[in-house]
């Protein structure tokens, strides 16, 4: 189980396959946000900023989706010692946290003109913004620790952890939220509101994948380049003495 | 039998580390200075009104042991760091999540020690009434200091070694014990306020499940973090 | 027909980086069991990398590396138990007697604790054995260290200057337990500053240069007026 990390070397191709889906990804995007705004009416205490929905929790659904990405390919990366599930994992990390990041945002637009503050401490909000400290700390870890193999390691035992951690953290805070009895953010389950929010659920799917398969492939360029530079050094003369 | 063997070897690591710290006294000292310090700025910032401060005690009380426990955690390694002797614990034959199993021994007896006085001072200091079901207080205080020990030592393991670690740990600890944080705060609010509705046993349930879900996942993950 | 015996290191090709700059290149060792051989080199050449290495306490970036017949890097835990690692730090706890320490070795080790009492004796800290190690001189705290390396009954001994830090009769200690554990079937790698402590129980030496071993030729020996303990 502690053999050694097979390293990554190819850089991957720029598949056209992958530019298609891109393409399909945001078109999709649009095309659901259009059916919704249009197809749903206005909410009768919130009117047309209800309409904030339709971003804020696809937004919020990601994100709480990404995690099990990351705990997949950190599970995958433990069993195959393959440094390019790492780097998924990573990928899938950041853009989990961009996610979240972007749900927090959304509820604190609708949570002004609704409740007059900026933050509400609803649950799902709050599940966010721990989870968003999770994301934070997983990849605060990758940054300090130079180290490939250690931080591929750790960063599989923290995100793994973390992944499991998520269901709770939204589980507690749920019920914390519910015995004090705080606004929460508008219901999802009104028949009205249904076919938009699904629409966008998808079309946000396959904007995630397509986002996280392009930050791998950044990921892959780079660490092909430093696999060059380090058999180069290898082959070639002096490197500079480490003690 | 091996899991004879593995278990002396978790106690002697747990035996060595209480020992040493015994004899230091460095760690126990500070973090139960810290601690109380903590539990009294808070004394100060949420005061005087004593209904506020008596609302506001199982928070500050829980928080305080957060941030003196991250004091404790990090010294558990130091002392394998300090001088080599890390490298030596990992060529010991058998299984490394006795080292584990021997740090979390060692550091539940410093943290349930100092949660115990935190507790007594916040008593006192915030002007709680102790309540009829005590014994259920001391549940709850249990499940939450095993909640914490168990995910401090874990993330201990790697924050100790990597720069930036006083940061590092806080960073990846806290929001990690948010579920334990909220359990054991709300739990110890309806102990106090004598709310019989279940609420607390909800809550232990929650917090003994936490316990024992994180308790297995780092154990079996800590080899991965400690032999590299 | 006599099959060879399992030698105690067989590297191939072992190469190690940090960071960028690679500090093994290609180091490719034998050592047989009861030979005792000398590790030298400039500083910063890589000497304590490749002990680590062997001791399974850090992961090689290419090359083969076996132990007494185990992979290095798919059975580490079957190499632990073969060997004894002397490190350059002492690895010992402060505030811990030095028989508190020992005991606590002989723990991990299951060894009785009897064999920290003759331990003690051997190197000379029977009279000091209920004193922190916190008081201890660097001297005092290498004996220590090496008693704890005579609890582990190692096939394969891997010493990281071990002279340092020793006076007279310290390293006299340090020859005569090379000796009794080469005896008993043990090789031994030392790195070594100066060949002149360890001339009495060394085999052969190499050098690490530049991330790759050589061997010294016997005519360099000559010259310093070394006579190593097997003619090479």
């Amino acid at each position: 189980m502690t053999s050694g990390t097979i390293v990554a070397t190819a850089a991957p191709p720029r598949t056209s396959r992958w530019s298609i889906f891109g393409w399909f990804a945001f078109a999709s995007l649009v095309a659901s946000q259009a059916v919704a705004i249009v197809t749903s009416p206005p909410d009768r205490d919130m009117g047309d900023l209800q309409k904030i929905m339709y971003v804020h929790v696809p937004a919020a659904w990601m994100t709480m989706l990404a995690p099990l990405t990351v705990l997949v390919f950190a599970m995958k990366y433990l069993w195959s010692r393959r440094e390019e599930d790492d780097l998924l994992a990573a990928a899938a990390a950041e853009v989990a946290a961009t996610f979240a990041g972007l749900t927090l945002l959304l509820g604190m637009i609708w949570a002004r003109p609704t409740w007059g503050v900026w933050w509400t401490w609803d649950a799902r909000l709050t599940s966010t913004l721990v989870l968003f400290l999770i994301l934070a700390g997983y990849l605060a870890l990758r940054a300090l620790v130079d180290d490939r193999e250690r931080r591929a390691q750790w960063s599989a035992a923290v995100g793994i952890l973390g992944a499991i951690n998520v269901p709770i953290v939204y589980m507690s805070v749920r019920w914390w939220r519910t015995i004090h009895q705080i606004q929460s953010s508008p219901s999802t389950v009104d028949p009205a509101y249904v076919l938009g929010l699904r629409l966008n659920a998808f079309a946000f799917l396959f904007v995630m994948i397509y986002l996280i398969r392009r930050r791998y492939e950044a990921a892959l360029m780079l660490r092909a380049a430093e696999h060059a530079a380090e058999d180069a050094a290898l082959r070639g003369g002096r490197g500079s003495r480490a003690s | 039998m091996a899991l004879r063997d593995e278990w002396r070897r978790a106690r002697a690591i747990a035996w060595k580390d209480l020992t040493a710290e015994r004899r230091s006294k460095a760690a126990f000292n500070s973090v139960i200075a810290l601690a109380v310090t903590i539990l009294v700025m808070f004394g100060f910032a949420l005061g005087p009104d004593a209904q506020a401060i008596r609302d506001a005690a199982p928070g500050a009380i829980w928080l305080a042991a957060l941030f003196a426990g991250v004091l404790a955690f990090n010294r558990s390694y130091q002392m394998e760091l300090d001088g080599g002797a890390l490298e030596q614990l990992l060529l010991y034959p058998g299984s490394r999540r006795m080292i584990f199993a021997g740090k979390l021994l060692a550091n539940f007896a410093l943290v349930a020690s100092m949660l115990a006085i935190v507790v007594a001072l916040g008593i006192v200091l915030f002007q709680v009434r102790i309540p009829a079901e005590w014994p259920a207080l001391v549940a709850i205080l249990f499940f939450g200091c095993v909640g914490l020990v168990t995910l401090g030592t874990f993330y201990a393991a790697l924050a100790s070694r990597s720069r930036a670690r006083e940061v590092l740990l806080p960073l990846l600890l806290f929001p990690m014990l948010v579920p334990v944080l909220i359990a054991a705060v709300d739990a110890t609010k309806a102990l106090l306020g004598g709310n019989l509705l279940g609420d607390a046993g909800a809550w232990a349930r929650l917090l003994a499940a936490f316990d024992i879900i994180f308790l297995v996942a780092s154990f079996l993950a800590f080899e991965l973090v400690i032999e590299v | 027909m006599m099959s060879a015996p399992v030698p105690a290191v067989d590297a191939a090709d072992v190469a190690r980086r940090f960071g960028a700059s690679w500090v093994l290149r290609g180091v490719t060792l034998s050592v047989a069991p009861g030979e005792v051989v000398g590790l030298l080199g400039a500083n910063g050449t890589g000497k304590s990398t490749l002990l680590r290495i062997l001791a399974t306490l850090l992961r090689p970036h290419a090359g083969s590396l076996r132990v007494c017949g185990h992979d290095v890097v798919r059975a580490p835990a079957d190499v632990r138990p073969r060997i004894g690692y002397l490190a350059h730090v002492p690895g010992l706890y402060d505030d811990l007697t030095a028989r508190e320490n020992l005991h606590f070795a002989a723990a991990m080790l299951d060894r009785p604790s009897g064999e920290c009492e003759t331990a003690l004796e051997r190197v000379g800290l029977a009279a000091v054995a209920n004193d922190r190690v916190r008081g201890f001189s660097s001297g005092m705290q290498r004996r220590l260290a090496i008693a704890r390396l005579m609890l582990v009954r190692p096939r394969l001994l891997l010493l990281d200057e071990p002279y340092s830090n020793l006076d007279g009769p310290g390293a006299d200690l340090m020859n005569s337990l090379i000796t009794d554990w080469t005896s008993a079937g043990a090789a031994a790698l030392v790195v070594l500053h100066e060949l002149a402590p360890a001339a009495n129980v060394l085999d052969r030496t190499v050098t690490l240069v530049d991330g790759r071993l050589a061997t010294i030729s016997p005519d360099v020996h000559r010259h310093t007026g070394l006579t190593l303990r097997a003619g090479s």
